[in-house]
């Protein structure tokens, strides 16, 4: 049985000044999955969300948010939706249980019922012992995480994030992607986080769109994406030498399961379908090359991403 | 509805526990506290001349040589009221936005004119109740200082002058909340509201001298010709909510106008002579009814305007 659509959109297009910046883009998101919107700057990312919200109205074009046309019906899409906005703000004065509070009011939340709701929220995202901090006095990672809260408040089906993670430090940046993982199975919530850190959305998303120019390159399992970007290259070796020579090049190449070895400068490039940095060694060393370095990475949803972006 | 309840509870509860509000409300009480104690030198000399209103006098008197311009009527109008209305109002929307808080708010299942009604009509409220209890205050301490009460007349009519002077405010509360849809930065959005500020008090009155005598010189002298050119003048500045307003509290305040034969020529109450006495409440009334009229309708175009930009509008951040 095919799960329910969440997010739709038949050729969303968005103009300004005869300048188009989303093209014709066909979104599809199912319920209960965390979809990844990937996108280098100027991708059309947040105008796409925007439209979702109902914050922007299409050029041309049809967004559909759990059955809702965002453009006609806007409060009700905005009812199931939470929303967290690429610069976050939140009314420095208050505490962050006021601008909760706020949240929850606007949401219609019965009053008897808002102590409660907002105290869970921050205990979610750790923020419990700040409750009566003012916001003014909160760092960046902590209104981050303040924002997931704001959005658990109305307790929405669908969340869309644009860009969570931030400027926040690598470890904080570990800790929301966890927190947004955990919120979306336990609340069974269908989230949309657009980004362009590549490996944060390969952390968390099992699909992602790949956004560039306005227009939707690629689109899928992170799995099948990589296969078919990559021919099955999975890995990348890095490797350093003293000196690269043609013949270490040819031997590195007749090695089984190598896919391309690329040059540059004193660098080799390998890529390769399974980790192959013992044979490389050995080929080095037949070859009468001094190895200085090795690297191992796997191939990343960057490497996908700068395939199709080069494509455009 | 509820949203609309919702940013009015919020907005009022920041406009009472800002700063903004303690700085304009000491200004203002100061100032009123102020003009009575010099007036009230005047109004005892005064008050042995027995006239009909004395009480009034607290609010109007300050020099007997100027009988219908009046001091703490017209510090009201020229400064501090439309001074409370835009320090309420300038940075209503664009600090939304640039503190980010707008997207979340707009995000929330509220109609967007709820966020302007509200924020409004916090505003409003404000104005209202810092401008009654300042009145309370210059009307207590006027109280203990003459010792004459207000006769019922006088009650009244002061509170005509007070909801005159709170529909002024909400007219300036209005500009400057429209300026604040418009500008992005807040210092323009200030500035904005301050130079029509100016405009209206020092150059309309100008403006309004050169499109009559454009219309009707004054090269051949006579009354017929000296009047029509009064007439426009009056008419270009019946377009001012200042001038609005001044004609209409003085009505209000001071029964015996006299200054205002122009207006009642023009509004065709009256002749163009003097008025040896009092306006009686009705037909003052009467006469302040189209002011009244003319301020909502500024105050209206405000919102309008501030509607058609804000409605539609892309909300970034
Ligand atoms: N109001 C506007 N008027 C004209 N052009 C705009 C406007 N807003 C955005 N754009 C353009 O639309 C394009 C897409 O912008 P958008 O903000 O959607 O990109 P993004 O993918 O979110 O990028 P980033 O990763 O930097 O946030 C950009 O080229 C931008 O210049
Ligand atoms: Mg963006």
């Amino acid at each position: 049985m095919s799960k329910q659509l969440v997010v739709e959109t038949v050729d969303l297009t968005k103009a300004y000044d005869g300048v188009t910046v989303v093209d014709k883009l066909n979104l599809r998101v199912e319920e209960g999955e965390i979809f990844g919107f990937l996108g280098p700057n100027g991708a059309g990312k947040t105008t796409t969300i925007l439209m979702l919200l109902g914050l922007t109205e299409p050029t041309s074009g049809v967004v559909r948010v759990c059955g809702y046309d965002s453009t006609r019906e806007p409060l009700k899409v905005k009812r199931i939706t939470g929303y967290i906005p690429e610069t976050v703000g939140f009314y420095e004065d208050l505490t962050a249980e006021q601008n909760l509070a706020y949240t929850a009011r606007l949401n219609d939340l019965a009053e008897w019922l808002i102590p409660d709701r907002v105290g869970e929220s921050l205990d979610t995202v750790g923020l419990s012992t700040a409750a009566d901090q003012k916001v003014g006095e909160f760092s960046r990672g902590m209104k981050q995480r303040l924002a997931i809260a704001d959005m658990l408040v109305k307790m929405p089906q669908i969340a869309i994030l644009d860009e969570p993670t931030i400027a926040i430090d690598p470890e904080g940046v570990n800790q929301i992607l966890d927190l947004i993982k955990k919120i979306a199975r336990e609340h069974n919530m269908t989230i949309i986080m657009s980004s362009h850190q590549l490996n944060q959305v390969q952390r968390i998303c099992r699909r992602v769109g790949i956004i560039g120019k306005g227009r939707m390159l690629a689109e899928g399992m992170v799995e099948q994406l990589m296969k078919d970007a990559l021919g099955g290259g999975r890995f990348k070796v890095e490797i350093q030498l003293a000196e690269v020579t043609a013949d270490i090049v040819d031997r590195i190449k007749q090695i089984n399961g190598v896919v391309e070895v690329e040059r540059s400068g004193d660098l080799l490039l390998v890529g390769c379908t399974q980790d192959l940095r013992p044979q490389i060694a050995k080929a080095i060393i037949a070859g009468d090359g001094s190895l200085i370095g090795m690297k191992i990475k796997s191939y990343a949803l960057e490497d996908i991403y700068m395939k199709y972006f080069h494509e455009v | 509805m509820r949203g609309l309840m919702t940013v009015f509870g919020k907005e009022l509860a920041d406009d009472f526990t800002s700063w903004r509000f303690l700085i304009l409300f000491a200004m203002v009480a100061v100032a009123g506290v102020f003009t009575l104690y010099i007036d009230s030198q005047n109004i005892l000399a005064q008050a042995a001349e027995s006239n009909q209103f004395i009480f009034l006098k607290l609010f109007t008197t300050a020099d007997e040589t100027l009988p219908g311009l009046l001091q703490f009527l017209n510090m009201m109008a020229v400064f501090f009221v439309p001074i409370v209305g835009i320090a309420l109002g300038f940075d209503a929307i664009n600090e939304e936005r640039n503190s980010g808080t707008m997207s979340r708010l707009l995000s929330q299942p509220i109609y967007r004119d709820a966020v302007i009604n509200g924020k409004f009509l916090a505003g409003v409220v404000t104005i209202a109740i810092m401008v009654t209890s300042i009145v309370l205050l210059v009307a207590g301490v006027g109280l203990r200082m003459i010792g004459v009460p207000p006769n019922s007349e006088e009650v009244i009519r002061l509170m005509l002058f007070l909801v005159v002077t709170i529909f002024y405010g909400a007219f300036w509360l209005g500009l400057s909340i429209l300026f604040s849809i418009f500008f992005r930065r807040v210092a323009t959005s200030a500035l904005a509201s301050i130079a029509v500020w100016i405009f209206l008090f020092f150059f309309m009155p100008m403006l309004a001298g050169i499109v009559a005598n454009f219309m009707v010189p004054l090269e051949e002298a006579g009354t017929e010709v000296y009047l029509s050119n009064l007439g426009i003048q009056s008419a270009v500045l019946q377009v001012s909510p200042v001038r609005l307003y001044q004609e209409a509290i003085s009505v209000i305040l001071v029964p015996g106008a006299r200054t205002l034969g122009q207006t009642i020529q023009i509004l065709g109450v009256g002749g163009y002579r003097l008025i040896p006495n009092p306006l009686s409440l009705d037909q003052s009334l009467l006469l302040v009814w189209p002011h009244m009229v003319s301020l909502i309708a500024l105050t209206a175009v405000c919102f309008a305007v501030s509607y058609i930009k804000f409605m539609k509008e892309e909300i970034r951040a």
